[in-house]
């Protein structure tokens, strides 16, 4: 086994690393205030190739795989969580399109996108819930050449900094009476509702998107009529958990680095923090942690880029890595002591950001529950 | 303009220079363990290439001197948007102080003559004499401005430069071919794209050794460096306590007195 990046992965590490420490912190004192994200920003990435890291270049994209879009997460969410997340979901959108959409839907929507001229968003859940993909309750109705879309679609990222909306909606019974759809925010019904103002990942935009008899082109069908589940089901399970779990390695990585400086930098009786044994047990156990995730994150994006079926290996790498960034982060607030807890110190901002991954993109639970049937299947009984 | 060759050093990252340390008896820096990058003014010369090379189609050739191991860095220079690199690399060269490095350098921008410009960084973070570019120049027999502040291109020949002194600013002008070595107001550097990346690796990254320079040896290396360092000692950082006593302003007008003293004002 090799375990070593390629000279490609190590530059894209880098370039990404400077684009963020140069370009996002200034940002992040106001959108810790406003909570809103930075449009502004969003040319910028796409000069540098985040917005369209798995865009195909043919749509204006990068072409890169999966591991190349987890290394980029990685090191967005090292400096903002906020920022990776609202790339991440933007990639989910992207993912949806380019695995379900036809030629003239890539063209006309994959290119804006990757070129950052706005954002993307993928509306599936509900107040009704977002795990329980089937209870689902906005409907879809064709009337002569439109869909007309009726519902309330909750916890949306980028709900109201996207143009291109790819809801899931009703169109008959059972698991094949889902179908997914390009909703494009200018169209007549379409309104975004609430914004939400959460702990964390403040700067990455949490709202609601209203469908009051909006109409959309018969044509604006992702997949097909009944298709709904699959397009839902791979892009949360293939991009949205690969990109949690990116976005929290990110913020695992920051914990490292933070409470490494902190307890190397603070003297008490004498010596820094670090030489006490108690601290550097705390650093050996986010030190292991962030390389467990680091693995796990980095074999579920190699899987796909390998097209392999990863669905188990996607749940264990989201479920665990979110996980274990809450945990890390209260470690690294706990070594700073009560400077942990003043918002001078980034480390109270990553455990306020770590705890909005795990319920994000599917919970830890419905990752066990996956994992569950993966562990067990060997010896189900046929 | 139509070959611009950038001299561009790898110097140990500035991020990681907590951990730099010096070898006692060799009187060196440990680089082991230290990741490399550009050295930052040199990203300055960089981008005034590139800018050329945006505006006039120039050919932009990297060139620097270092061990094998820091091919990543020169690579990282073609992600940005170099044509191609050399990298010289041989263990003739080790021990050069700037003077045999700008033998060296020297002797590897005329194998790549013709070329119109020479940039350089004003000094790098490690070595910081600030020698090479102007021991380069003269070498090559070509002029040479530094503290280049900023640079236009008028048509495709005529540069105009200001140069920083210490009382403000010299307009130059210039001709081509010329050495000019750039500070960190010239320019802000760009931060590449992905694209490039992935277009950089389809760049020729060559490998020079004195096979392809025919230096003589006495010229180059430990043996062709006069300068012979005599120690280095790493400064000691001590804290040490004053007590003030007597009234609040006769304790301020002590600590002021004190300030005035180190010439911290």
């Amino acid at each position: 086994m090799d375990f070593r990046l390629s000279e490609r992965e190590d530059l894209l590490r880098k370039m990404t690393r400077e684009f963020a420490e140069k370009e996002i912190t200034p940002k992040i004192e106001a959108m810790e205030e406003t909570g809103e994200f930075p449009v502004d920003l969003l040319k910028p990435m796409a000069r540098l190739g985040i917005t369209g890291v798995i865009a195909p270049p043919e749509y204006g994209g990068v072409g890169l795989g999966y591991l190349a879009r987890t290394i980029v997460l990685e090191e967005l969410g090292r400096v903002s969580a906020a920022i990776a997340m609202a790339m991440q979901v933007h990639h989910m959108a992207i993912a949806a399109l380019k695995d379900f959409g036809t030629e003239e839907q890539k063209k006309k929507y994959i290119s804006p996108l990757a070129e950052g001229d706005t954002m993307g968003c993928v509306a599936v859940t509900e107040p009704s819930g977002g795990s329980d993909v089937l209870g689902m309750q906005s409907t879809a109705e064709l009337q002569g050449d439109k869909w007309i879309l009726n519902g309330r679609k909750c916890f949306i990222t980028n709900s109201h900094t996207s143009n291109y909306w790819i809801v899931i909606a009703r169109t008959g019974e059972g698991p094949k009476g889902l179908s997914a759809f390009i909703v494009d925010k200018i169209a007549p019904g379409a309104k975004t509702g609430r914004v939400e103002h959460k702990m964390g990942l403040k700067g990455s935009n949490t709202g609601e998107l209203v469908l009051d008899n909006c109409e959309v082109p018969k044509g604006n069908i992702l997949s097909q009529e009944g298709g709904g589940l699959s397009v839902a089901l791979k892009t949360v399970s293939e991009s949205g958990r690969t990109g949690m779990a990116a976005v929290a390695l990110g913020i695992l990585q920051s914990c490292y680095e933070e409470a490494g400086k902190f307890a190397s930098e603070r003297v008490l009786y004498g010596k820094p923090i670090a030489a006490l044994q108690a601290i550097s047990f705390y650093m050996a156990e986010i030190y292991t942690e962030l390389d467990i995730c680091r693995l796990l994150c980095y074999r579920a994006s190699w899987m796909k880029d390998q097209n392999m079926r990863f669905d188990a290996e996607s749940a264990m790498a989201k479920s665990y890595t979110c996980d274990a960034a809450a945990r890390c982060a209260k470690k690294a607030i706990e070594i700073h002591g009560a400077y942990g807890i003043l918002k001078e110190y980034k480390v109270q901002r990553l455990l306020r950001d770590a705890m909005v991954t795990i319920s994000a993109g599917g919970t830890g639970e419905i990752g066990k529950v996956v994992l569950g049937r993966a562990a067990l299947a060997p010896f189900q009984k046929k | 303009m139509d070959r611009v060759i950038v001299c561009v050093k790898p110097v140990p990252d500035p991020q990681a220079w907590d951990r730099l340390r010096l070898d006692p008896v060799t009187k060196t820096l440990i680089r082991e363990g230290i990741p490399s990058v550009i050295n930052p003014l040199d990203r300055h010369a960089l981008e005034a290439a590139l800018e050329i090379k945006d505006a006039h189609a120039a050919e932009v050739v990297i060139l620097a001197m270092a061990p094998a191991a820091a091919q990543p860095v020169l690579r990282e220079a073609l992600s940005l948007g170099a044509d191609r690199a050399v990298l010289l690399s041989d263990r003739a060269f080790a021990g050069s102080d700037t003077l045999a490095t700008s033998r060296i350098l020297a002797a590897a921008i005329r194998r790549l003559q013709p070329f119109d410009l020479i940039c350089c960084g004003n000094f790098t973070l490690d070595g910081s004499t600030a020698q090479v570019p102007s021991q380069i120049a003269e070498i090559l027999g070509i002029p040479n401005i530094m503290h280049v502040s900023q640079m236009t291109l008028e048509g495709d020949k005529r540069l105009l430069v200001t140069q920083k002194i210490e009382q403000g600013y010299v307009r130059l002008e210039a001709e081509p071919p010329l050495l000019l070595s750039f500070t960190k107001e010239a320019n802000k550097p760009r931060l590449g794209s992905f694209l490039e990346i992935l277009a950089a690796e389809k760049r020729e990254l060559a490998l020079w050794t004195n096979a392809d320079l025919n230096l003589e040896e006495a010229l180059i290396g430990l043996k062709g460096s006069p300068t012979q360092m005599a120690d280095l000692l790493v400064r000691q950082k001590k804290r040490q306590g004053l007590r003030l006593e007597g009234s609040p302003a006769e304790m301020a007008q002590q600590l002021a007195d004190k300030i005035h003293r180190l010439g911290l004002i």
